[in-house]
């Protein structure tokens, strides 16, 4: 399997980076092999990729994947001000942000909220395990009210949930997913590496050492116990064919940019991924009924992104010299007279 | 009547912000560029929409000063509010032209008086109910024109040029300077000593800019690519500027694309992770802020320092701490900004003194940042920064980018693949990088604030992290030497000044005042951070020497004490000047004779 070369000539291999230095059995270290998968299979160039993270155990994961791609592992919370920044630079790169829920729902919501509202072209995946991890077990703001730390205390205030925020603001791709669902996560990830705009797919992933108890709502047994996928989700990439034989009726098929496909088979309720105010119905809903709703909430591919609207040439802005930037000297001495 | 003053006098015009009043005062200061007569405005503003005190004072000197003159000759009062105040500050002799319907009961006697029924003359000879407000500030410019004899075809000049791109208002506005003009002639004889003539010999060949216009130019001549902004007094116009010459010189109209990219961030630190991250990536890219946009930006600027990303970032400084007085200039921010963040951070600084050097700093701090791959600050202030000055003609660039040391696909092919990031390979401090895109296996790092080696891998290794903060402070060192000298200017003068930024054009002044006064001072103006040697090497050519600021803890005369052999130590002096006001040459030339006078 691993000698397979893939549309790029590279083998798996090649998607790998530094051995994990987080705990056994976390989360995240499952959502780095879907991550390494999913880049695997699109064929992703590594040198093409941005790997973008804040602060915090999941913004350590990009060390852990693609070890030949450039990493930016920044400051706590503003993973999307250097991603937007990185872009803007030269747009013809992946961007690929990781952050966690502490980076993103706590110190990191104002940025998150922006990235979103500019629809910056970029993969922006929370992997959310309702705790601060690296400061040994704090909660984090996307921890469910009434939920428990290991020592027993409770949570007392109202989760944020990205996803929510994300679809109130009008982001561009909404997904939910859990680590340990590979079949959901790596179509997703692929999904939104291909998206043009902003991507937020939020991973809840459990964090083994301080939030995998009895009375935490983001163990592992809870959400396997909980989880309910609004359909199975599988991605066919541009440069493979599409053949979809399902029942009429059946599946819903989202066609991207780059001439991708999301195909969608239905599982119970028929989900419309392309009406936003059914995809906040759908979180509420399952939150009610003390569910955890995953799969594609929401996809919008006609917005422009971030890039197009600032009328950004393809070619990097990173790669323009004094010809391009500098006006001429008659320009020049015009622009100077006028001060006159 | 007194011997007649020419060309040497302070207009002091007291109106209320949001009235227009600052469109007729810049009429005015053109129409009298316009007749060869050097002029230095000064724009005092509240932080306030409308209807707040607000004065423009237009200082015109024969030699060309450009500093602040706490003298006024003649007051132009037309706002009620601070009018009894205004009266106090008008020097005896002087000429006051005031709104007639103000109260002169016990005033001053040894000034002159012109009363104007502005409000009736605006009632009944403008027409426009909704321009009355605004026009009625245009009568005075006739009055003053009257008043110092300033030629029709100079006003008409100085309304022209000030509606460059709207000539549609010329003719309403030239209407409401002639009811002031024509009342002026109808009612009043000269009784004042003041009046304007046309000169030739100062001003040939220069230009008015504001400081953000020049940084702005500067920074487009540059080649910045990405610029992150978030609004703040008195730095906003730096980018609105780089906005408005960027649509005009960066915009290709066949493909509607445009060459820069100019982010509105949600705030500073958006702002300034905009432009690490665009620096990260190869672009040259900058913010520009002011006090409690820079405090924000700490936390990043250490991560930019410390990951080895270029960025500039313009701090137009006013008055702290917190909220300050956001309208009035300050020079406070020095030693804040040069260790801005956490641990052991020294930054490149530039400080430009002229509106001149706003332009070429701010284009050569693009070079600097990526050569030496660190932030590179660029301190102005609000004084520099917004108001109009006198400068000869910018020039045009005749030097290349300089981008550093970057590693390209063929270099790695070359080099086999074996680099590393933060490598000292040429002894001087400075590693080489690669940009993110570079197709190359080896090309590729993990960027990071935390501890790395010289690989760019993590790692808490006590050696490793000593080293490389050795090598940051040998790169600093690097830098050091290859920043924009002081300007020093020296004739063999026991005593010495040493000043840097705006305060340089009061020094300019106070020097002549003081070797009109048989006292030569040599001057020394520090231009970058880290100092220069020669900064040390002046002190010990002299006996004394004064550093001139304005900040109240003397922030620069700290750090000057902070390199100096301790055996100097004892020859600074400290002059510092910290009222948001400008600083005029007699808060140097004053204490200096005084100090002076003084046995050492």
């Amino acid at each position: 399997m691993s000698t397979t070369l893939n549309r790029v000539g590279l083998p798996r291999d090649a998607y790998k980076g530094a051995a994990t230095t987080l705990c056994a059995g976390c989360g995240h270290n499952s959502i780095t092999n879907h991550m390494i998968k999913a880049l695997y299979e699109l064929g992703v160039e590594p040198h093409l990729l941005a790997k973008m993270s804040g602060i915090g155990c999941s913004s350590k994961t990009p060390a852990y994947f693609v070890e030949t791609a450039h990493g930016f592992n920044g400051v706590h919370g503003r993973m999307p001000a250097l991603t937007t920044g990185a872009h803007l630079a030269n747009r013809q790169m992946i961007m690929l942000g990781v952050s966690g829920d502490g980076d993103t729902a706590s110190i990191g919501i104002g940025q998150f909220m922006h990235l979103i509202r500019r629809n910056v072209d970029c993969t922006y995946i929370i992997e959310d395990n309702g705790t601060y991890g690296l400061t040994k077990g704090q909660f984090s703001a996307t921890a469910d009210i009434g939920s428990m730390q290991k020592k027993g205390a409770v949570n007392t205030f109202q989760p944020i949930d990205p996803c929510a925020v994300a679809l109130a603001l009008g982001c561009s791709f909404v997904a939910r997913s859990f680590s340990g669902d590979g079949k959901q996560v790596v179509p997703l990830i692929k999904a939104a590496i291909a998206h043009r705009g902003t991507a937020i797919l939020d991973i809840i992933s459990p964090c083994v050492t301080f939030n995998d108890h009895d009375g935490s709502t983001k163990s592992y047994s809870w959400v396997k116990d909980h989880e309910e996928s609004i359909a199975d989700v599988s991605f066919i990439p541009f440069f493979e064919e599409v053949h979809v034989d399902y029942e009429p009726g059946t599946v819903r098929d989202v066609q991207l940019h780059d001439g991708s496909h999301i195909v969608l088979k239905k599982l119970g309720e028929d989900h419309d991924p392309t009406d936003r105010r059914a995809a906040i119905r759908v979180i509420e809903e399952g939150r009610a009924e003390g569910h955890l709703v995953t799969g594609l909430l929401y996809v919008d591919t006609k917005m422009d992104d971030f890039a197009t609207t600032e009328h950004i040439p393809q070619r990097p802005l990173r790669d323009l010299g004094e010809d391009e930037l500098r006006m001429s000297r008659d320009d020049f001495a015009q622009f100077m007279s006028e001060f006159a | 009547m007194t011997e007649p003053i020419v060309n040497d006098l302070t207009i002091q015009a007291a109106t209320v912000n949001g009235s227009g009043s600052q469109t007729a005062n810049l009429v005015l200061t053109r129409a009298i560029f316009h007749m060869g007569i050097p002029v230095a405005p000064k724009n005092v503003f509240p932080s306030n929409i409308e209807g707040l005190p607000t004065w423009y004072q237009l200082r015109i000197t024969p030699e060309g000063h450009m500093a602040r003159s706490d003298k006024v000759d003649i007051l132009i009062a037309f706002n009620v509010a601070t009018w009894r105040e205004d009266l106090k500050t008008v020097r005896p002799g002087g000429a006051v032209i005031h709104e007639e319907a103000f109260a002169t009961v016990d005033a001053r006697t040894d000034v002159t008086y012109y009363p104007v029924p502005f409000s009736k003359l605006a009632k009944a000879k403008i027409q426009s109910d909704t321009l009355r407000k605004q026009l009625a500030n245009m009568i005075y410019v006739g009055v003053v024109g009257g008043l110092l004899g300033i030629p029709w075809e100079a006003l008409e000049h100085g309304v022209k040029r000030q509606f460059l791109s709207k000539p549609k208002a010329v003719q309403v506005n030239l209407d409401a300077i002639k009811v002031g003009h024509d009342y002026w002639q109808d009612n009043f004889s000269k009784q004042d000593p003041y009046r304007l003539e046309p000169m030739t010999g100062v001003v040939e060949g220069k230009v008015l800019v504001e400081g953000n216009q020049a940084a702005a130019l500067g920074a487009l001549m540059g080649g910045v690519t990405v610029v992150a902004w978030y609004p703040i007094t008195p730095s906003s116009s730096l980018c609105e500027y780089l906005i408005a010459y960027s649509d005009r010189f960066r915009f290709d109209p066949t493909t509607s694309e445009k060459n820069i990219s100019v982010v509105q961030a949600e705030d500073e630190l958006a702002a300034v992770g905009m432009a690490i991250g665009a620096g990260w990536a190869g672009a040259r890219s900058m913010t520009s802020t002011s006090g409690p946009g820079i405090s924000l930006m700490a936390e990043f600027s250490g991560l930019a320092y410390y990951a080895e990303v270029p960025v500039v970032i313009f701090d137009i400084q006013r008055i702290g701490p917190s909220t300050g007085l956001p309208t009035r200039t300050s020079q406070a921010d020095i030693g804040f900004v040069y260790t801005l963040s956490h641990g052991d951070t020294k930054h490149l600084v530039l400080l430009p003194g002229t509106v001149e050097e706003c332009y070429e700093l701010a284009r050569d701090a693009f070079d600097y940042a990526d050569r030496f791959q660190t932030p590179v600050f660029v301190l102005s202030d609000l004084d520099l920064g917004m108001n109009l000055w006198m400068t000869p003609e910018f020039k045009y660039p005749e030097k290349q980018f300089d981008r550093g040391k970057v590693l390209s696909k063929e270099d790695l092919e070359r080099l086999a693949g074996e680099w590393g990031r933060y490598r000292d390979v040429d002894g001087d401090g400075v590693p080489y990088r690669t940009l993110p895109g570079t197709d190359h296996p080896a090309a590729g790092y993990f960027t990071r604030g935390s501890g790395h080696d010289e690989q760019a891998r993590y790692t808490e290794g006590a050696d490793a992290y000593a080293r490389n903060m050795d090598r940051l402070s040998h790169k600093l060192e690097t830098a050091r030497h290859a920043l924009p000298p002081p300007v020093v200017d020296e004739s063999g003068a026991p005593v010495g000044l040493i000043a840097f930024g705006s305060t340089h054009a009061a020094v300019i002044e106070a020097r002549e005042t003081l070797a009109a006064a048989g006292k030569s001072i040599d001057y020394l103006r520090v231009r970058a951070l880290p100092l220069s040697d020669d900064v040390a090497a002046f002190v010990a050519r002299h006996a004394h020497v004064y550093v001139v600021e304005q900040n109240r803890d003397g922030q620069l005369y700290d750090l000057i004490r902070l390199a100096l052999p301790p055996e100097l130590v004892g020859r600074l002096r400290s002059i510092r000047h910290y009222n948001g006001q400008p600083i005029p040459a007699v808060a140097i030339s004053e204490p200096l004779m005084q100090l002076e006078a003084v046995p050492a």
